[in-house]
């Protein structure tokens, strides 16, 4: 690490602490921004680095939001009956349980999902290719399904979640959820990076490039494969508990096991940005977030045709993404060294 | 007497799957894409039958009528984006493929609406076993027209010189070339036919059972399966497995209760490609 990208990474930590009191009126945007700059970093591990492409992180992020308001609200009172009561609410945390329940809740919604991705990670990670892809986006679909028809945590009505304490009001709430947000940020990309510098990478750099050969060099890819997962898991449960607060409300299709949505938009960041690179994703995320408030703002009510339209246009002209085409354009700058023969012939070959 | 009401719903069911799911099997076979708006494509196909109604037109001729413009639908397709994916990574079809899926889902939003809608074809219903058992009769006339069409299409890809070359192309897509065949329109042709076949399953959803337009991707995961689990080119093995998946969907919604219904077919995917992995890794391979 030299100095440089410590000036980065320090301007971009200060700049995230302040950043809520510079833009007031934005911190639930930038708090959303932050959820999605960790799922799409947390999808690049399996999408980018490991070549198996999921539409299934999307179930670890549901499972994360209903177990951590579960958590939250079970703590101190009947679970049943709150999700009972929907909108009218009888019962009232005090802040020392709002907030011991959503530590307690994070807790819960980063862990559990990361055991639930050790064990079906045994199960699906054996497929290969777009079965892999078709399978994880069956996962996805039958737990919003299913979770919709469960009746303690609210079923086809949805689930409040536990309102902030009534404390410094509207601008508190914000703080606390931006800056939970952007701790979650900060731990996943100090990991990510930690991790993205050791043997591990290689291995599912190894995994992506081809399984056969990675399996016949001795290295046990079942077992890195289910790691890679499980990390992933953990970060995205994290983010789905949080996105479950700052929103408020649970709805199985249309909030939690969102496969139409999110689970799309976690793939398209990362490719949008470049897949296998580590600010690719968290660059394609922030691109991705402006576009897409654009399209809400500008074309309401056509934003998903234009979503459609946009997914369509980044897979077919931008496949390896803004990461990508910076690489092709300034191969030096990745530290990449080039022929110059070869690269001349290359160009002659075209 | 459930057990056999169940059992004839998830068989004249099942006929319908099959002919959707034929359509997949095509296109995967030939063009090695997987189309996840192929579910869109049907529900599309089910509102041109439905609008037929509306106009006062017998819903039914919507199976001749749908098909013919969802061909055209599906060479506009063709033309303006699968075209671009074709000899691509299989994931980046996937994902193109989905894109259209919101697209088409959302236009169908506005051009006709959220509600949930049927056209009512009046065809009575047919009485067995002592009137324990019923059938619409529509249902009986649905996996009657699927067959029909079904036999058309594999008479039709025998003998024409058309159905040969999609049959060259999906055996080996350079070689067809070198003899003379033009693949880039067997490709057009071939995704035609298979949105044209999603008109007929649509025109006949649309009559049988209900229409709306987010109900697509649950088609397209029913197709995908029967599709694995019959495999590619196996005519028979997708009429079995489709029946079987009829039956199977039939069961669940009685057992488990209707809410639990796609949840169970989407589960359903995932445990037969579980089952298969470990089949197959017990001889160190995978599914391909």
């Amino acid at each position: 690490m030299n100095k440089n990208s410590w000036i980065l990474y320090i301007g971009i930590l200060v700049f995230g602490l302040v950043a809520p009191f510079i833009f007031p009126a934005f911190k639930v945007q930038l708090s959303i921004l932050c959820v999605l700059i960790v799922l799409a970093t947390t999808w690049n591990i399996q999408g980018g680095e490991m070549g198996y492409n999921t539409f299934g992180n999307i179930l670890f992020y549901g499972l994360g939001m209903y177990l951590c308001a579960s958590v939250q609200v079970g703590m101190f009172f009947p679970l049943a009956e709150w999700t009972e009561s929907g909108g009218e609410k009888t019962f009232v945390h005090t802040p020392s349980q709002f907030f011991q329940g959503m530590a307690a809740g994070l807790v819960v919604a980063a862990v559990v999902p990361t055991i639930v991705a050790g064990l079906i990670g045994y199960a699906i990670l054996g497929l290969r290719g777009h079965y892999f892809a078709i399978c994880t986006l069956g996962l996805g679909v039958a737990a919003g399904e299913i979770s919709g028809g469960i009746e303690i945590i609210g079923a086809g009505q949805g689930f409040t979640t536990p309102p902030f304490p009534n404390i410094g009001g509207l601008e508190a709430r914000g703080e606390f959820f931006y800056f939970l947000s952007f701790g979650a940020l900060v731990l996943t990309f100090i990991a990510v990076r930690a991790i993205y510098t050791t043997r591990f990478r290689l291995i599912l750099n190894a995994i992506r490039d081809n399984e056969d050969k990675a399996e016949a060099m001795g290295i046990e890819t079942m077992k890195y494969k289910i790691t890679g997962w499980m990390i992933s898991a953990f970060f995205c449960g994290l983010a789905g508990g949080i996105m479950g607060g700052l929103v408020g409300y649970i709805d199985s299709t249309d909030v939690a096991f969102d496969g139409r949505e999110m689970g799309v938009f976690m793939v398209l960041m990362a490719i949008l940005g470049g897949k296998g690179t580590l600010w690719g994703p968290i660059i394609g995320a922030t691109l991705f977030h402006f576009f897409k408030e654009g399209f809400w703002t500008f074309f309401l009510g056509w934003q998903y045709v234009a979503l459609g339209v946009l997914i369509v246009v980044i897979v077919i002209y931008f496949p390896e993404g803004l990461m990508g085409w910076l690489r092709e354009k300034y191969p030096e700058r990745f530290g990449e060294v080039v022929d110059e023969a070869d690269r001349k012939a290359q160009v002659e070959l075209k | 007497m459930i057990t056999i009401q169940a059992c004839l719903d998830g068989l004249l069911l099942g006929i319908l799957f099959a002919l959707i799911a034929y359509g997949m099997a095509l296109q995967w076979g030939v063009m090695n894409i997987i189309n996840i708006a192929q579910g869109d494509l049907v529900i599309l196909g089910g509102y041109i039958a439905y609008f037929m109604y509306l106009y006062g037109i017998h819903p039914a001729w919507g199976v001749i009528v749908s098909p013919i413009i969802m061909y055209f639908v599906g060479i506009a397709i063709y033309k303006l984006v699968i075209n671009k994916v074709v000899d691509r990574d299989l994931f980046i079809s996937i994902l193109a493929t989905f894109g259209i899926s919101i697209l088409f889902m959302q236009l169908m939003n506005f051009a006709f609406g959220a509600d949930v809608v049927l056209a009512n074809s009046g065809y009575g219903t047919t009485m067995l076993f002592d009137n324990n058992v019923v059938l619409p009769n529509s249902k009986i006339f649905s996996a009657f027209i699927s067959i029909v069409f079904a036999i058309c299409l594999v008479v039709y890809m025998k003998r024409s010189k058309l159905g040969r070359a999609i049959r060259a192309t999906a055996q080996n897509a350079r070689a067809a070339k070198i003899l003379g065949v033009d693949t880039e329109k067997v490709y057009a042709a071939t995704f035609g036919i298979n949105a044209a076949l999603c008109g007929v399953a649509g025109a006949l959803i649309s009559i049988t059972f209900t229409i709306h337009p987010y109900m697509g991707l649950p088609y397209t995961i029913r197709s995908f399966m029967i599709v694995i689990v019959a495999g590619l080119g196996n005519l028979p093995g997708v009429a079995m497995s489709g029946m079987g998946l009829g039956i199977f969907e039939e069961f669940a919604d009685y057992i488990l209760g209707t809410e639990f219904r796609i949840g169970s077919v989407f589960l359903l995917l995932v445990l037969i490609l579980v089952y298969r992995r470990f089949k197959l890794s017990r001889k160190r391979e995978y599914l391909k």
